[in-house]
């Protein structure tokens, strides 16, 4: 069985599980919206501040539902032991992870599709004319966040105190995506909107390199 | 044994030396005077903690290549190590600041690059502590060790690039900026000091690590066999 | 490639020295056993005497700290993902989705063919096609035992690994776990089975291995007379 079908399989058994409760989503969308409405009253933006300001909340907003969705992704394989079911399967460890990261990506993906406009309406920022430069920032940025995500929430499974820890191991690796994905976003939402690209590569640079590592290292994250 | 003191002497010969020079052998600094020779173990520290953390990647990878017990104990020898020396970058750096530029912290590349690698391995160091299974805390700490090395060059680019964009007053002046020839031999000094100190204490991590593991596996003997011993007495 | 149920041959197993530790916590010393193919092994032992480590390791869960398990057919490790499946303590089952779902969840990833009738057959033998489309989180225990058996049997392995399989199930469903065994020994599958009480399906087993401390205390081979042994089991509650 080719990874790229058995990846497939489980990412029909992640989306299914999630839509059949929508918790993960439900509650991820609430408090990204929590922390974008706490964010204005403490910094009472006006329009110049919100362009100033705005790309850094909506990231940090992204960085701490992200980090918390991505924490059942492992954990929940806990409860009857599925994961050994899923080891003595005739696939690889990186279809499991593979798996999980796209259902993670798409969870986040689809978060982001109203948080983002919310975002715009909230803090009066207009997105006309930006959007599909947005998109490609938003679709790297995220990607980072889920790759990583997803491994530490293989490892953070077995640890004691696992929902604190995984953003503590999460956020400061994460810490690079955060400022190149803040100033891809920044130079967007500029009077004169650009795609930057020293950013854009360094995002890009970014989830190859973590993808990689991911890859070389599923065996001895999945084993037990 | 006897080697080990005589290391230790020699080191510490080495550190006083290092010190004596940093505060009296060096030239004094036109604008800074006194305070900018904290430079002399602001520098080395940095020098001495990513010297650890490559120590530390070496020996994640090295574990899961040969999953031999000795690699996970340098690998968290290296990091407390590490991080014991980010600490002190982190000291020194806002003690000059403060009286050179008045504030006492700012967010200049290397400094908030300093900081991003400090909370990086103490967060190894936290993941360790939350893993009781010594295999599973081995193996998914060298996990979490090799995507925090890979992350060390990003972090430092990103800020690296973010800075240049948003200028702030550098810390210490680049590193071309131009040293008195006296300044670069006790720089010199110092480096050596501190690099030695930190390997002399890594080298004690370890064999601590390793008289540890020593312990448990006699500790666990004894009591298995007083256990057998139990049963066997049990049944007659 | 689809997994072929009846041409693969006969699959054994065995046990070179085989160690395993958590930590200062020893789970098996020194355990040499070697199970020829289409043996029927009941494995018996108090509450933590190593038996689920054994077959969590022969299942290819877990590594043991040092020596060596081999399958006596010499196929290679990726094949034999392929025949070998395991009953375990948990359910290995999703609350969340139907019977249905799960089973045929596995049966994609086990690259079968004929994935619908497969698992209709299977529900249907198990006794669970009226419950089919519910979620497992609404099955009893009795339930829950008898879909996660199914789903072991889903691809009929060569080598079946069972930790007290027959805890939680009802009589019907024991009535039909000792059918399917005797089936399963009658096609040739290599069955090693835990247990801590007598059951029925116990009848079966051919050899008997009594673990203590992480040690085999008594074996009675591949030749001999399990029944003294089994014997010696206290009766199911």
């Amino acid at each position: 069985m080719t990874t790229a079908r058995a990846a497939a399989i489980l990412l029909s058994k992640e989306l299914r599980l999630e839509f059949r409760t929508r918790e993960l989503l439900t509650t991820t969308i609430v408090f990204a919206l929590i922390v974008i409405v706490l964010f204005s009253f403490a910094f009472n933006p006006t329009a110049e501040e919100s362009r100033r300001y705005g790309p850094g909340l909506l990231w940090i907003a992204f960085l701490f539902a992200g980090s918390l969705m991505v924490n059942p992704s492992f954990a929940r394989e806990q409860s009857n032991s599925t994961l050994d079911a899923l080891r003595m399967a005739p696939i690889s460890s990186f279809a499991i992870l593979l798996g999980k990261m796209l259902a993670n990506f798409i969870f986040l993906a689809l978060s982001e599709c109203i948080l983002v406009p919310a975002f715009s309406v909230f803090y009066n920022v207009s997105l006309s004319g930006i959007v599909s430069r947005l998109i490609l920032v938003l679709l790297l940025g995220t990607l980072g966040l889920v790759v990583t995500g997803t491994v530490f929430s293989a490892i953070s499974a077995h640890a004691r105190m696992r929902e604190l820890l995984l953003p503590l191991l999460l956020l400061p690796i994460l810490a690079p995506l955060l400022i190149a994905a803040v100033e891809a976003t920044a130079s967007l939402l500029t009077e004169q909107p650009a795609l930057d690209r020293t950013w854009v590569s360094f995002l890009a640079g970014f989830d190859i390199v973590f993808l990689t590592a991911s890859w070389l290292l599923c065996d001895y994250l999945i084993e037990e | 044994m006897k080697t080990r003191i005589a290391l230790i002497l020699a080191v510490a010969g080495l550190v006083i030396f290092a010190g004596y020079a940093a505060l009296f052998i060096a030239p004094d600094e036109k604008t800074m005077h006194a305070i900018q020779r904290i430079f002399y173990f602001h520098v080395p520290s940095a020098i001495s903690a990513f010297i650890a953390f490559f120590v530390v990647f070496i020996a994640n990878t090295a574990y899961l290549v040969t999953r031999q017990s000795k690699w996970d104990w340098l690998g968290v020898a290296g990091a407390e190590v590490g991080v014991a020396c980010c600490t002190v970058v982190l000291i020194t750096g806002p003690i000059w600041a403060r009286p050179v530029w008045g504030i006492w912290w700012t967010w200049d590349a290397r400094l908030t690059s300093t900081f991003i690698l400090w909370l990086l391995y103490v967060s190894y160091l936290i993941l360790r502590g939350l893993l009781e299974d010594p295999q599973r805390r081995a193996t998914l700490s060298a996990i979490f060790g090799i995507f925090a090395f890979l992350d060390v060059p990003l972090v430092y680019l990103s800020n690296r690039l973010w800075r240049t964009q948003h200028p702030q007053p550098v810390i210490l002046g680049g590193e071309n900026s131009g040293l008195a020839p006296g300044m670069g031999k006790v720089l010199l000094i110092c480096w050596i000091a501190i690099v030695c100190v930190m390997i002399v204490l890594l080298i004690d991590r370890y064999c601590l690590e390793r008289l540890r593991h020593e312990y448990e596996e006699l500790r666990f003997e004894v009591e298995s066999r007083a256990a057998a011993a139990e049963s066997v007495k049990g049944a007659r | 490639m689809a997994a072929s149920t009846t041409s693969a041959s006969p699959l054994g197993i065995s046990f070179d020295c085989v160690e395993k530790r958590f930590g200062s916590l020893v789970a098996l010393r020194g355990i040499s056993l070697k199970i020829q193919p289409g043996e029927f092994v009941a494995l018996l032992g108090p509450n933590g005497a190593g038996k689920t480590t054994l077959l969590r390791i022969a299942a290819r869960l877990v590594n043991p700290t040092s020596g060596q398990i081999h399958l006596t057919s010499g196929i290679s490790a990726t094949d034999a993902k392929h025949l070998i499946d395991m009953v375990g303590h948990s359910t290995l089952l999703y609350d969340e989705l139907t019977a249905t779902e799960n089973l045929t969840l596995f049966a994609e990833l086990y690259g079968l063919d004929d994935v619908l009738a497969r698992v209709a057959s299977a529900l249907e033998a198990c006794g669970l096609s009226s419950r089919a489309g519910s979620l497992v989180r609404t099955f009893s225990r009795g339930m829950r035992q008898r879909l996660s058996i199914a789903r072991a049997l889903l691809r009929g392995p060569r080598l079946l690994l069972l930790d007290e399989p027959a805890a939680g199930l009802d009589r019907e469903g024991l009535v039909w776990f000792g059918a399917t065994l005797a089936r399963l020994r009658d096609d040739g599958c290599t069955v090693l089975m835990s247990t801590h009480a007598r059951n029925e399906s116990l009848d079966l087993a051919s050899r008997a291995v009594s673990l203590v401390a992480g040690r085999i205390e008594r074996d009675t081979g591949p030749g001999g007379d399990p029944r003294p042994l089994l014997a010696t089991l206290r009766a199911e509650a």
